[in-house]
């Protein structure tokens, strides 16, 4: 019989602590295949970053590194120029990459440096317990805007890839979802993509994931998808921001 | 005869560590170290090295914890509040058990304090400077060859301890300028890294670097285990220079610049026939409690000299379970106490018994 489906080897046959309906799961699978596909995880070294997500140490089957909360950026960089034909990923949130860690975010990519970000924008700090993260929409209630984020008093909603598209060093910024199989299958691409910029020394490639966060959102996980669909989204539109593959054609 | 060169204490600085097999290191311009970073630009791209510039004391850290994870011998430097910004980056080094060199050269605290030499950042320093239970290493040059001689041996023992290592040096053996041989450095001392997170090229199981335990049990043992290996640091890393303390009634201790000082006017007090002697601690954690004890014997008092408010004079206390008094001989705020300074200290202390 042949195997069509399984468990991608650079994911690690260990439960994962994330909640019902959170999407970290499937993008942690997309990038685990796109390892395989590569051939890369025995010279892959990830680094885990402050958030829900910050046991995926355990969770990826490459060697990892546990980062200061903000710092992935950083401690990635100072990976990547110890070992330059190795492959260095940081998977970091809203709250890591554009909050406490925007600075090193900003002139990671200004370098141009030669990384791949796996970036999850769920509009929320999950771990802690919902509060607002940089990317909470306008009128959104956490538990820190608990009449809904007022912008005259706690400001806008950052977009990184935008923002991160205006620098030399951003090889590829692309923002996706995984809400459907096309998303899904979109998602992958890009992931893909981010990784073989790195392998062809391109410089700073980021996946923004707009990702659902049911629980703190106080959601079932289908109305935290619909939730995406008809809010996430208009505000932050999918697609390629920057390409410098495409401007290459 | 070891060659001789002129050099400044910060280039001495860059040098010795490119010697001691460190290619990268991640800065970040302040006074008075700038030197130091400039050498590691005009250097690194000559050796094949990484220098690189980052955006924060902050980042330059966190860039020394990633290289450092990757198995590889990296430093950053900076001065007093560039070093604040950088415990964070210190406690997870030393919560993920990583080794790596800090070099703080030291100026006038606290806040933006002055640009002028200082050692008001003893307590940071062997305290360890960020939050939880951890020590790193501190050693404590008092010349431009030591601070070659010591960047080296900091190296050896950060990798042997799994422990962070710092370089306690101030504005002015920074900014002085000295004779300095590098005939007499070790060769690097070979640390196995089994651990590091460097790609496992499918042969072994993976490497993680970590410094997050949600048991508290587990958490517990880990920093029980570190704590034993930080006895074992203390145990037999303790350095200090001892001068004329075999009959000494008072007994200077002082460290760094102010040993020098500390020395001129304990050779001026014996000229003068004072049982005056010196001890100079040369790692600042492990502190030298067995060379303080040693001087028990004959000790009536001692004499802490330090450019601070007196923080050191707490671990001379500590040292000689406060047996005899300790007294103070300070100056801060990036004033430099003199030779004749300590000596009226001393006069002060030893009253007619000269």
């Amino acid at each position: 019989m042949e195997t069509v489906f399984q468990r991608p080897h650079a994911l690690l046959p260990v439960p994962m602590h994330y909640c019902p309906g959170c999407t970290h799961g499937i993008v942690h699978r997309l990038v685990a295949e796109v390892l395989d596909e590569l051939g890369i995880e025995g010279k892959t070294i990830g680094v885990a970053s402050v958030g829900c997500s910050v046991m995926n140490y355990d969770y990826f089957g490459c060697d990892m590194v546990q980062a200061p909360h903000g710092r992935a950026p950083a401690v990635a960089t100072g990976i990547r120029r110890a070992l330059p034909d190795r492959v260095v990923f940081t998977y970091q949130g809203d709250g890591d990459l554009a909050a406490i860690g925007t600075g090193e975010t900003v002139h990671a990519a200004t370098r141009g440096e030669n990384i791949t970000v796996i970036f999850i924008n769920n509009a929320i700090y999950g771990m802690t317990g919902g509060q607002m993260a940089p990317t909470s929409l306008p009128g959104q209630v956490t538990q820190t805007t608990p009449y809904g984020r007022d912008v005259k008093t706690a400001g806008y909603p950052v977009r990184v890839c935008e923002m991160l598209a205006t620098l030399d060093g951003v090889a590829l910024a692309q923002r996706v979802t995984v809400d459907c199989v096309k998303n899904v299958r979109i998602a992958k691409k890009a992931i893909r993509k981010a990784f073989e910029n790195q392998m062809a020394g391109r410089g700073y490639s980021i996946v923004e994931v707009l990702s659902t966060c049911p629980t703190n959102w106080g959601m079932t996980p289908q109305e935290a998808l619909e939730g995406l669909r008809e809010k996430m989204i208009p505000y932050y539109p999918l697609g390629v921001y920057k390409d410098v593959t495409e401007a290459q054609v | 005869m070891a060659e001789k060169i002129l050099m400044k204490g910060n280039e001495a600085l860059g040098e010795a560590a490119i010697r001691a097999g460190c290619l990268h290191f991640f800065g970040y311009p302040i006074t008075p170290q700038t030197e130091l970073a400039a050498y590691m630009a005009k250097k690194m791209p000559k050796v094949g090295g990484t220098y690189l510039q980052a955006e924060s004391e902050i980042a330059a850290i966190n860039m020394v914890l990633g290289a450092s994870a990757a198995g590889v011998r990296a430093m950053t430097s900076s001065s007093s509040p560039g070093i604040s910004l950088k415990g964070e980056g210190i406690s997870y080094m030393a919560g993920s058990d990583l080794p790596g060199l800090i070099i703080n050269v030291q100026r006038g605290g606290p806040g933006l304090g002055g640009i002028q030499p200082s050692q008001a950042d003893y307590w940071q320093a062997t305290r360890g400077g960020g939050h939880g239970d951890y020590h790193i290493l501190v050693l404590a040059p008092s010349t431009v060859q030591e601070m070659v001689d010591l960047v080296s041996l900091a190296f050896d023992l950060a990798e042997t301890y799994r422990m962070p290592a710092m370089l306690l040096a101030d504005g002015m053996l920074g900014q002085m300028m000295e004779p300095v041989s590098f005939e007499n450095v070790p060769e690097p001392r070979r640390v196995e890294k089994p651990w590091a997170a460097n790609g496992h090229e499918n042969r072994r199981p993976h490497n993680v670097i970590n410094s997050l335990y949600l048991s508290p049990q587990t958490l517990e043992d880990l920093v029980v285990e570190r704590y034993q290996r930080y006895q074992k640091v203390q145990e037999t890393e303790q350095r200090a220079e001892m001068y004329r303390t075999e009959d000494a009634e008072l007994v200077v201790v002082a460290y760094g610049a102010s040993a020098r000082i500390a020395h001129s006017a304990v050779m001026q007090a014996r000229e003068e026939g004072l049982k005056v002697g010196l001890v100079r601690p040369i790692t600042l954690w492990p502190f030298p409690e067995k060379a303080l004890k040693e001087t028990l014997k004959t000790a009536k008092a001692y004499l802490s000299v330090e450019m601070s408010m007196g923080q050191m004079i707490d671990d001379v206390r500590l040292a000689i379970d406060c047996r005899k008094p300790v007294a103070l001989c300070s100056r801060t705020g990036g004033m430099i106490p003199t030779p004749d300074e300590v000596l009226g200290k001393i006069h002060a202390m030893m009253g007619g018994e000269a």
